[in-house]
């Protein structure tokens, strides 16, 4: 079952991201775009599985500034268009953004920013607020998942009657949680597109100073709409005690504390819907009507920041207020919240506490669990490949033994900053970042350093940011090699296809990019290799980090693990010898256990010996290149 | 029997073992029954491998947030042991009714040696006695003599039904999946869910 097969009126579970793609389609969306990136890769990936039956277009862009990009151009050619992307891609995104945004819109544009607070999946918990307020572009932010569609659909609207992009932020808890939502129509897309400039700068921000004041007034006429919006609520008393100011995913936190609190008779809730710019007037009134404000939000303190601008600029009529948030200590100054946290602060600015699970009960769960529940760190799948390469990236590096190093990216390999990796990463930042810093590294030569450098990125990773980095260093003779861990997936956000698979996000066939083929164009020396020939890989490296001086590229090509297993049956079935494996009487002190590190592969306590997981070994077989004792036995199937 | 408003459920394991599946079906049933349903969980990074749980809020008058509050979790679904010990420890309270499969996944510090896994006995004893109401039920090993490791989740998925705590009986389960399951693995999984029911129903709880 599709988002587009839900009818009007009825109510359907829907993850908060395929409900902003439902209301995309109930605003008559004709254009989607996007870079995978976890918590919004579902936005669009929706959209393509409909894009068939909807008659709308839907892509994975090779980057978020290419995404916002094309998405604007189906806007210029009037087709309500909509791009999704990861806080990060924001970044990617924004250079062209800040042109944008003085250039303006036709169609409606939505901007899709799925933020990701904690960094449950992400390098960092960057706030995407504030871009809206830095781009002069007006902002919604959900509560619900009804509200994620709800809004989408109107975002359509206000980019329309501004004529400038409209930002919809959302957080995981809202991108990647479901909840009920009752639909609406559908509506088909404008089969009208069409260019069609009516002055040589109509799409351009030139003049600049005239398109900026432009610019402005746009933001003014969509604070004029949010004055009204129903997405701007409060409940409460007539004159709470304290004020609570909210947004987003934090409103139903804020409900949840005041009701646990049993505070409701003193505590009011003002959920704001549109957070830039602020709905000044409806905000003001209810500022009026209490002394002491709690605002409550993750990551920056934008609202609370937001809010002290309002008052001060209206110092004349503002009464007392103390104002509780980041600021003050009252809400974490990093890191999601949930209803506990809201709950806290909310006891600490009243003096109440929340009557919580007997301690007795606590401390007994405590003592009877806590020396099971060591942690349970994250780590490469059983069969992945990127553990086969680092496996052969620490003992080249051993073997050459001049203190090389490996310089990370953004993907499933970022995990071999841990164990099962080796700990072989030793920077992370940004998406290419690894190349662009081994292109530093590698140019150190003159000033005395001396070390190996190795870079990691994968496959969408190359396409997306990597590129630009490689050609860097051939062209400024740097010094490195760059190891491209092609397992032929975008695995990490849900396995998307990119440039070189031959797929489209749709489905369609389409020319596959052959990185090899690509990076030899360029001029490097390219090598190939399997990551589960252990040995030829090891050998591989060792031998392209002896060649110095220029850029050398070792493709490590193998397809990601899950993919293979959806793919069909195992390539072995892998057991233990019990009579060649001679536990810790071996003098391998557990090798493949406790070095290798494959869930698949267990250690029996009872027997003394190393065990198959056969729940979870996926057949790769290369384990048994690892035993010295030759133990692991790969039966061919 | 009054329900309880909301009524918090936790389903817990680790990634790959299909959490997301079973918080769905359960959400997609509930809400065909007018119940509002908020569910979070995990994706991306901390899938892999690691520990994940989702929170399933649901209400017959109004939505909740998606993450439940520590201490207030009525019902704990846990895929694994120690995961589902982990999730008492913070979600858990004296009134919590507990449906764990037996099969471990090993952490790494028990893989590499550092640490022990408790056994199958005293993780029912532990269970049974922070909860009102505990059921050990073979899963994987079910699933496996079924011939696919993968269908522990329906399996579990049944013997939640089959425990009565949830407002959703076995042919409101039956119909969840012949609208969510392709029609060539549609008879496999109502068997294996049928074959949880019967655990839960036929096996008396872990006594507390």
């Amino acid at each position: 079952m599709s988002i587009a097969t839900g009818k009007a009126g009825t109510s359907e579970l829907y993850m908060g991201n395929e409900a902003i793609a439902r209301g995309a389609l109930e605003a008559g969306v004709g254009f989607a775009a996007a870079y995978p990136g976890t918590p919004s890769s579902e936005v669009i990936a929706t959209l393509a599985e409909v894009a068939k039956e909807g008659e709308i277009y839907a892509e994975w862009s090779v980057n978020e500034k290419v995404a916002m990009e094309v998405a604007a151009a189906a806007s210029f050619a009037g087709v309500r268009a909509i791009v999704a992307m990861k806080q990060n891609g924001i970044n990617v995104a924004s250079d062209f953004l800040m042109n944008l945004n003085l250039t303006g819109t036709r169609a409606g544009l939505v901007l899709a920013a799925c933020d990701d607070p904690s960094a449950l999946s992400s390098t960092n918990e960057q706030d995407s607020r504030p871009f809206a307020k830095w781009a002069d572009l007006p902002l919604l932010e959900p509560g619900t998942f009804q509200e994620a569609k709800d809004m989408t659909r109107w975002a359509f609207e206000i980019s329309e009657e501004i004529r400038n992009a409209c930002m919809l932020r959302t957080v995981t808890r809202v991108s990647h949680a479901r909840g009920d939502v009752e639909l609406g129509e559908l509506i088909p897309p404008s089969k009208e597109a069409r260019f069609t400039a009516t002055s040589p700068v109509d799409f351009t921000p030139y003049p600049v100073p005239f398109k900026h004041h432009q610019m402005i007034a746009k933001l003014e006429k969509a604070r004029e709409l949010f004055e009204s919006s129903p997405f701007n609520r409060y409940v409460g008393p007539e004159r709470p005690e304290l004020l609570v100011v909210t947004s987003g995913a934090c409103w139903l936190y804020s409900l949840e504390a005041v009701k646990a609190l049993r505070a409701g008779d003193r505590v009011g809730i003002l959920k704001l819907g549109t957070t830039w710019p602020l709905p000044e007037k409806f905000v003001q009134k209810h500022l009026a009507r209490t002394e002491r404000v709690l605002v409550v939000e993750e990551v920056a303190p934008f609202l609370e920041g937001n809010l002290k601008e309002l008052v001060g600029g209206h110092l004349a009529d503002a009464g007392q207020l103390t104002f509780y948030g980041k600021r003050s200590g009252h809400i974490p100054d990093s890191g999601e919240l949930n209803p506990d946290l809201v709950a806290k602060a909310l006891g600490s600015v009243l003096d109440l506490e929340v009557e919580g699970v007997s301690p007795e009960y606590v401390q007994k769960a405590q003592q009877l669990t806590g020396s099971h529940t060591h942690m349970r760190a994250i780590g490469f799948c059983a069969g992945c490949p990127h553990r086969a390469s680092f496996w052969s990236i620490k003992n080249a590096l051993k073997l050459d033994g001049r203190g090389g190093f490996v310089t990370g990216d953004i993907g499933c390999y970022t995990m071999a900053l841990g164990p099962t990796g080796y700990f072989q990463v030793k920077t992370v930042q940004a998406m290419g970042s690894g190349v662009g810093l081994a292109c530093g590294f590698g140019n150190l030569a003159r000033t005395g350093f001396e070390q190996p450098v190795v870079s990691v990125c994968g496959d969408s990773t190359f396409f997306h940011a990597a590129i630009p980095a490689l050609l860097n260093g051939i062209y400024n003779h740097s010094n490195f090699t760059l190891m491209i861990l092609d397992n032929s997936a975008t695995a990490m956000t849900g396995f998307q296809p990119h440039p070189g698979i031959g797929k489209t996000a749709t489905g369609e066939t389409t020319p596959a990019v052959d990185i090899e083929a690509l990076c030899r164009a360029m001029g490097v020396r390219v090598e190939v290799t399997d990551p589960f020939d252990l040995e030829g890989t090891t050998e591989k490296l060792l031998e392209l980090l002896r060649d110095d001086g220029g850029v050398r590229v070792l493709i490590s090509k193998r397809t990601c693990g899950l993919v293979r297993a959806r793919q069909g049956e195992p390539d072995y079935r892998v057991h233990i010898d019990p009579e060649k494996c001679r536990g810790d009487a071996c003098g391998c002190a557990r090798l493949c256990t406790r070095v290798f590190q494959c869930p698949g592969l267990i250690w029996d306590a009872e027997t003394d010996r190393a065990k198959i997981d056969e729940v979870i070994c996926s057949g790769c077989g290369v384990c048994a290149d690892v035993c010295p004792a030759g133990a692991i036995i790969n039966e061919a199937i | 029997m009054t329900e309880k408003d909301p009524l918090n459920v936790v389903v817990t394991g680790v990634g790959g073992q299909g959490n997301v599946l079973i918080s769905q079906l359960i959400g997609k049933a509930l809400v065909k029954k007018g119940y509002h349903v908020t569910i979070g969980e995990t994706y991306g990074a901390s899938q892999r491998g690691g520990a994940v749980m989702s929170h399933i809020r649901i209400s017959r008058q109004e939505q909740y947030g998606p993450l439940i509050p520590e201490g207030q979790a009525d019902v704990i679904l846990g895929l694994e042991p120690v995961e589902t010990m982990r999730v008492l420890a913070q979600f858990g309270h004296p009134g919590v009714i507990v449906i764990a499969n037996s099969r471990p996944v090993y952490t790494m510090a028990v893989t590499t040696g550092a640490a022990e896994y408790p056994g199958t006995e005293e993780v029912a004893r532990l269970l049974g006695e922070l909860s009102s109401a505990a059921w050990v039920i073979d899963a994987t090993d079910i699933a496996l003599e079924m011939g696919a490791s993968i269908l522990t989740n329906i399996i579990m998925v049944g013997a939640l039904v089959g425990s009565q705590a949830l407002p959703l009986g076995p042919e409101e389960l039956e119909a969840a999946l012949r609208d969510s399951m392709p029609s060539d693995k549609l008879e496999m999984n109502l068997t294996a869910a049928r074959r949880g029911l019967e655990e839960a129903r036929t096996r008396a709880a872990v006594p507390s």
